[in-house]
């Protein structure tokens, strides 16, 4: 069996996404304690010279898919460069990061090779030459370890659970001849609604807001999170009033996050909303009712009026910033 | 149009999860089952699509006998019929696996397009509905918010990072159900009484002509999260101060900021 290690990088609007680099940080961990290879895999329109940066994160050789249909992420176009780039290199396992078109690749590269898919994991670790993965079930209310039966195991990566390493591999790049069938799907369009904004489920703080927001105006929320390089997010409930869209939603049946921290103002704290931010680092609740049960589940609770205090934590945070 | 949309029970996102004596499963007494919630939007989008276009929703779950409650509760919601592939054999099946009946179960039918949850929110793998299309070799558009059919063919607008893509494919398809897509409506007692008289047939893994494809990832243990004690409440005497001192600890304690 191969000891090489395939990591899928995420080329999107302009730049490699950050788990992108994670799960190459991960593979170049794995690949020096099994003792093989980091290949890396890019697939798109006009990547070429992007594909560079990709050595700076240990990858051993780059193997390029350029061509027009690659353009935007359609499932089939994808897997089927993507399982016959698989196919060639057959590695021990491949790692991508768990973002939507990370899980979508995942899955159908999972079925198309009859491969074991280990979805969203938050660690890893090998048990002899088997990997074994801990991943969240039941929306995070549980850990599960598995151990993954056969190779190639295909591992969706977590945004922010794993550590990023710089480290220079030689980053040899290898033109890869794209034959694609004819597709049936084609992408109509695409509408960024947030360029420029960080996304969700891969940023470092998020502050999320619930029914004590009283309303759609989150700009306290904002401006904390502007000052934080973080984003905003928000309960089931201020989503169910209309308040933010369905895509800021943290929890069970939304996002599943684990940033370094979390800010929950005006949420009552739910199980099925711990449920999607529990793995964060550190978690702080900013509620005006002591009883309110977030406060049994935070590492530091601030009883008060949030549109009162959350101003000042953003003073505060300017003035450290500054300094 | 004859529809198809994959169910399966899970327990409700309300329950308290214990882990089982063998450490490796939950325990299943006392949890109150329901319909995936993303299965229950997928549910909904085919009586929706059929209520314009005509035709029948079928609903294909493999799970134990207890399935057929959520089988009878999306009959009762207006869907025609139910089957439900009930063999022991197949507890130890993965996504991958489960992937693998349904579309054994499919293959048999009449069908035009095919709804699934986009994922299940016990093992959440974010798998099956894909599979299920790669095995049938048909399009696979995932995380739908709308869509609509014209012409054999369908127009789905999906979410992706940031935003959303519009992907066109023709029929038959297979797409998975994103929040938003619609609000499910609840049985009304009429269709409950209606569901009783509709046909759920249940198959075993010998009358699909299979054995339970082995699994490919194995849970071997679970274990609960480690909980947090009660948050260390902020106090000081003005708000300023709780921000301050808040701010300080973040920085110089937790080291977050």
């Amino acid at each position: 069996m191969s000891q090489d290690i395939l990591a899928v990088a995420e080329y999107a609007g302009g730049f490699f996404r950050k788990v992108s680099f994670e799960a190459l940080s991960e593979g170049r961990r794995m690949a020096d304690t099994l003792g093989g290879k980091l290949v890396v895999l890019v697939l798109g329109d006009g990547v070429q010279e992007a594909a560079k940066q990709l050595a700076a994160y240990g990858a051993d050789k780059i193997l390029v898919a350029d061509h027009s249909a690659l353009k935007d992420y359609l499932t089939e176009t994808f897997t089927q460069v993507a399982a016959e780039m698989i196919r060639k290199e057959a590695p021990a396992f491949v790692l991508m990061g768990a973002t939507s078109q990370g899980k979508d690749l995942g899955a159908a590269l999972s079925a198309r090779l009859n491969a074991p898919l280990a979805t969203d994991c938050i660690s890893l670790r090998f048990d002899g030459q088997k990997a074994v993965i801990t991943r969240p079930m039941y929306g995070g209310k549980i850990l599960a370890d598995a151990v993954i039966e056969s190779s190639p195991g295909i591992i969706t990566l977590r945004p922010n659970a794993f550590a990023l390493a710089a480290v220079a591999g030689s980053g040899q790049i290898e033109s890869w001849p794209v034959v694609l069938d004819k597709a049936r799907t084609s992408c109509l369009g695409r509408q960024i609604e947030s360029a420029g904004k960080i996304d969700l489920t891969e940023a470092d703080a998020v502050i999320s807001g619930g029914r004590g927001m009283g309303g759609s105006d989150f700009s306290v929320l904002e401006s904390l999170a502007s000052v934080m390089g973080g984003a905003v997010g928000a309960s089931r409930s201020a989503v169910d009033e209309g308040w933010r869209p369905v895509s800021d939603q943290v929890g069970q049946t939304g996002k599943v996050i684990s940033p370094n921290i979390y800010m929950a103002c005006g949420i009552s704290g739910a199980i099925q909303h711990f449920a999607g931010m529990q793995t964060s680092k550190v978690i702080v609740a900013i509620n005006k009712d002591p009883e309110a049960p977030i406060f049994s589940k935070a590492d530091y609770g601030l009883v008060g009026n949030l549109f009162e205090i959350v101003p000042m934590i953003t003073e505060e945070v300017k003035k450290l910033k500054g300094s | 149009m004859d529809i198809i949309v994959l169910l399966k029970q899970v327990p409700s996102t309300e329950s308290i999860l214990q882990i089982a004596g063998d450490g490796r499963s939950v325990k299943t007494d006392d949890i109150n089952w329901v319909i995936s919630p993303y299965d229950e939007f997928a549910v909904e989008e085919a009586l929706r699509i059929r209520e314009k276009q005509g035709g029948t929703v079928t609903l294909v779950s493999v799970g134990a006998a207890k399935a057929s409650e959520a089988i009878r509760t999306a009959l009762a919601m207006g869907a025609d019929k139910g089957i439900l592939v009930n063999d022991p054999a197949t507890a130890s099946c993965d996504g991958l696996g489960i992937a693998r009946i349904l579309a054994t179960v499919i293959r048999a039918l009449p069908y035009d397009l095919i709804i699934a949850g986009q994922r299940a929110v016990d093992d959440e793998n974010f798998l099956v509905g894909a599979a299920v299309a790669e095995f049938l070799d048909i399009p696979f558009v995932s995380l739908v918010i709308q869509q609509e059919i014209a012409d054999g063919s369908i127009q789905c607008q999906r979410t992706i990072e940031g935003g959303t893509a519009m992907i066109q494919s023709p029929l038959p398809a297979l797409f998975t159900t994103q929040r938003g897509l619609n609000e499910p409506r609840y049985a009304s007692l009429p269709g409950v009484m209606k569901a009783k008289k509709k046909p759920i047939e249940t198959r075993t893994l010998a009358d699909l002509g299979m054995e339970a494809p082995a699994p490919l990832l194995r849970v071997v243990a679970m274990k609960l999260p480690e909980m947090r004690k009660a948050a260390k409440i902020i106090d000081a005497a003005t708000p300023q101060a709780k921000a301050a001192e808040l701010v300080r600890i973040l920085h110089e304690e937790a080291k977050v900021i």
